[in-house]
């Protein structure tokens, strides 16, 4: 047996109130894909920054290389061999592709020779990507590459990967695999961060839990089942979403040829977009982040306004409606985004409730506010959802994700929509979280209401919808009952791997 | 090592706390630059805050206290609403003068008229004049995007050329020998805004004032619109949400704050002041900027706060003329307090803490 790369000795890091990373230790061997697997707030962020030297543990040791490796930033790490792919890129969307590997080099060679070897590289391990284009043209998984060829130029002996599949096609997940499996032959480590079970059963050889800042266990994924994974990660067991078999009625939401410029440069603009979700029925819509979600969901809550006949509404159009005029009839909607878009994060739970429940939950008279009725209504969500917080009075910002989200979605869900559309419901939150808020959703169809759930999450989208459609730049696929498609079908809808052949190499 | 930790939510207490935490702390300072200047320290902050209402001559600036303060509050109730929603209104000033001008044009255009109709006429028209100076920026923030902050503080300047050329040309009292400036409001009844109650200085203003404070705390405070004025501060994205018309909201938070500073305007051109002359302006509409934030942009934070930046006006004055303090250091000293009260404002949202330095 090799002698390990890493290894993790009692890290320990606490933050005003909580401890991130508590006495966590393992090792990673050469060659191996390490999963490090937790829920939100697990710790897993805080136990790779150390390793990256962005944190600085408060005790514990590491050893690289059978040597003591105390990084005391970034570049220190990558001396080191130590590489990492963050879930959010650090990349410029007005350079082009080698302009942007060269900005996160230590020493980048000059412009020529930076492409050449970005091709090469790129070549050599199945990552389709030409220096020239500029970054804002290009998906979410092209820029990903970009990061992974970033990294690569350096050599690393070990690559640390935040949740990378998060923005990809299930095609794309294929291709980025192959290329992981051709690093490890070559003897890198590669630390994978995820949640996605699955997934991880499918590409690591082993795994360690966190739960709470605490090692919680190792296991090998490929033995294990993802629920076994699964009740080690949450620490107990948890109800799956029931589904009841419900009755679906007339079209309660109606969008014919729904077209919106994108307010912004890279967005995604919508192009013709035309659906229809019948009562009692939940329409998934999924598709990598950036190809008209947001603009679609700016479109159904009245943010931005459209041509009146493009949005119906029981057959009434509405496109012109503002979000206020369009909530009174019934179309609620909630936001992906929780602090600052579905919720003001300085203001209290009571004010927050009053944000969308205003019209429908009476909650002002003569445009005078009804303060008592307005704190019921948050007491109501707390209670209803299980909100945990000391009361209405606390402000949105002190919850916890999955706790906001919750009362987010709770806030919609007590107003009794005719049409709920919402964004991303369960985007990180926690397992149990999630759980609840797809029961909500669930329920609500059972009682009639007519459910569009965009999401990016497949598994959560197959659970929960109907039928399914993806969105791909601004262009929505056909829609298809859930139930016939199988991932493959889901990912070309979602539009393949985005113009690049699966690698096989 | 000191360290600044965030809080998980604005603390309740040093929200009350930092006002007087800032002018405890503008004292300190301000009395080490008086004593820099050779000044007894402890004699120049008495002089300043404890004269005018409690030494000898108290029942002569006390009412002074109240015609200082009401245009400082009336423009900073204003100024709030805006502030609250993140629009800045720098250009009070600029509004100030228009609207005491369109009052006074009022008054001059009816005299020797003894209507009763005059004076309701004057209020209107000050307070129809600051509204459509503060439209301008309001507009073209609307309609082109432009920064609201540089339209309106620039607009102060074209209001003081206004002001000038109205002072030696159109306005100009007929009666005055050649001398600059308008006719004396004081002297024409209909027109005069009198003290409500004698030796008070209680004038119309003071009542639109304390009005104006009501009415600002209903609004936050109970109405939808206040909400929406807070929401959109807050969070900007969240009003678009909640269904707020961003460009609407500018008109109104723009057009209040232009219509109560045109009020103040009014209000000292028929009464205090009582002529348009060409430094009829003292500063007010920046004054209450400062007001605004020491009253942490609350009603009844802006009425205290009103009181004692007029107090410092009056205060300083004394300083100036029994101390022989230079001007320049009063209004230093008033500049201090809206400093120390931004530099304090951090313990509202974060908590210090005395920490060893990490181990390497």
């Amino acid at each position: 047996m090799s002698p390990p790369l890493l290894t993790i000795e009692g890290l320990t890091k606490a933050y005003p109130g909580v401890v991130a990373n508590d006495d966590v230790s393992f090792d990673i061997k050469p060659g191996e894909v390490h999963a490090l697997l937790g829920e939100n707030g697990a710790g897993k962020s805080t136990l790779v920054k150390m390793i990256y030297g962005l944190v600085r543990p408060d005790s514990g040791r590491m050893t690289l290389h059978g040597r003591a490796y105390a990084p005391a930033n970034p570049s220190d790490a990558r001396a080191g061999g130590v590489a990492m792919v963050f879930q959010h890129f650090s990349l410029f969307d007005a350079l082009d592709v080698a302009e942007n590997v060269a900005l996160g080099m230590e020493n980048p060679p000059r412009m020529h020779d930076l492409a050449a070897r970005i091709r090469e590289v790129s070549e050599t391990y199945g990552l389709p990507l030409d220096p020239a284009r500029t970054l804002g043209e290009l998906s979410a998984g092209e820029r990903q590459r970009v990061e992974i060829v970033r990294c690569l130029l350096q050599d690393p002996r070990l690559l640390i990967m935040d949740e990378p599949t998060s923005v990809l096609t299930p095609q794309e997940v294929e291709i980025l695999f192959e290329t992981l499996r051709k690093l490890t032959r070559e003897g890198v480590a590669i630390l994978y961060i995820s949640h996605k079970l699955e997934e991880i059963r499918a590409l690591c050889d082993r795994a360690t839990i966190l739960r709470l800042g605490r090692n919680v266990g190792t296991c090998i994924p490929r033995d294990a089942s993802a629920r076994e994974m699964a009740e080690m990660m949450v620490g107990s067991a948890f109800a799956a979403p029931e589904r009841a078999a419900r009755e679906t009625g007339d079209a309660a939401l109606e969008l014919t040829g729904l077209s919106l410029r994108s307010p912004n440069a890279f967005g995604a603009s919508l192009k013709e977009i035309t659906l229809a979700v019948r009562r009692g029925e939940i329409l998934g819509i999924g598709g990598v982040a950036g190809n008209g979600q947001d603009e679609l969901l700016a479109a159904l809550s009245g943010e931005v306004r459209v041509a009146p006949g493009a949005v119906r509404l029981a057959g009434r159009p509405v496109g012109r409606l503002g979000p206020g005029a369009r909530r009174r009839l019934g179309l609620l909607t909630a936001p992906e985004e929780r602090l600052g878009h579905a919720a003001a994060p300085d203001m209290s739970l009571t004010e927050n409730a009053l944000l969308t429940g205003a019209e429908r939950e009476n909650l002002m008279r003569h445009g005078f506010l009804r303060w008592r009725r307005a704190e019921d209504f948050a007491r109501r969500i707390i209670e209803r959802f299980d909100v945990r917080t000391p009361g209405p009075q606390v402000a949105a910002r002190a919850l916890s994700g999955g706790n906001l989200q919750k009362f987010v979605i709770g806030r919609e869900v007590l107003q009794r929509p005719e049409v709920l559309v919402v964004n991303q419901p369960t985007w990180g939150v926690d397992a149990a979280a999630a759980a609840a808020i797809r029961q909500a959703l669930l329920d609500l169809a059972g009682s009639g209401t007519a459910v569009l759930c965009i999401s990016q999450d497949l598994d959560e989208l197959m659970e929960i919808s109907d039928r399914f459609g993806a969105l791909n730049e601004g262009r929505l696929s056909a829609i298809r009952p859930a139930k016939e498609l199988n991932v493959e079908e889901i990912g070309l809808m979602m539009g393949g791997a985005h113009g690049m052949e699966v690698a096989h190499v | 090592m000191l360290r600044l930790d965030r809080r998980p939510q604005p603390s309740r207490l040093w929200t009350l706390l930092t006002p007087p935490l800032a002018v405890l702390v503008t004292m300190i300072v301000g009395g080490a630059l008086f004593a820099a200047l050779g000044k007894d320290p402890v004699v120049a902050i008495e002089t300043i805050f404890w004269e005018p209402l409690f030494g000898e001559f108290a029942f002569y600036y006390r009412p002074q206290l109240l015609v200082k303060a009401a245009p400082l509050i009336l423009i900073a109730i204003g100024l709030s609403l805006g502030f609250r929603a993140g629009i800045w209104n720098i250009g009070a000033e600029g509004q100030y003068i228009i609207g005491a001008l369109c009052g006074a044009g009022v008054a001059l255009a009816a005299y020797p008229s003894e209507s009763w109709l005059i004076f309701p006429g004057m209020v209107l028209a000050g307070a129809l004049g600051g509204w459509a100076w503060a439209m301008i920026p309001a507009v073209l923030k609307v309609r082109f995007g432009t920064n609201e902050i540089l339209v309106s503080l620039m607009l102060v300047y074209v209001a003081e050329q206004l002001l000038a050329s109205m002072a030696l040309g159109p306005m100009r009292n007929p009666e005055g020998m050649g001398f600059p400036g308008s006719r004396n409001l004081q002297q024409y009844a209909p027109a005069h805004n009198a003290e409500l109650i004698a030796g008070t200085g209680m004038h119309w203003g003071v009542a639109a004032a304390l009005i104006a404070v009501i009415f600002s705390y209903v609004l936050l405070n109970r109405h939808i619109l206040g909400y929406h004025i807070r929401l959109t501060g807050e969070a900007p994205r969240a009003a678009r949400f909640a269904g707020v018309r961003p460009g609407r909201l500018i008109l109104f938070c723009l057009g209040a704050s232009g219509a109560l500073a045109g009020l103040a305007g009014m209000f000292e051109v028929a009464g205090p002041a009582g002529q348009v002359t060409i430094d009829f302006n003292v500063g007010y509409g920046f004054t209450a900027i400062i007001v605004a934030f020491l009253g942490r942009l609350h009603p009844v934070g802006i009425l205290l706060a009103g009181l004692l930046l007029a107090l410092t006006y009056i205060g300083g004055e004394l300083a100036q003329s029994n101390m022989q303090l230079p001007a320049a250091a009063v209004q230093l000293f008033q500049g201090m307090l809206l400093f120390f009260l931004l530099a304090v404002d951090v313990l509202v949202h974060f908590r210090l803490r005395w920490r060893r330095a990490e181990a390497a």
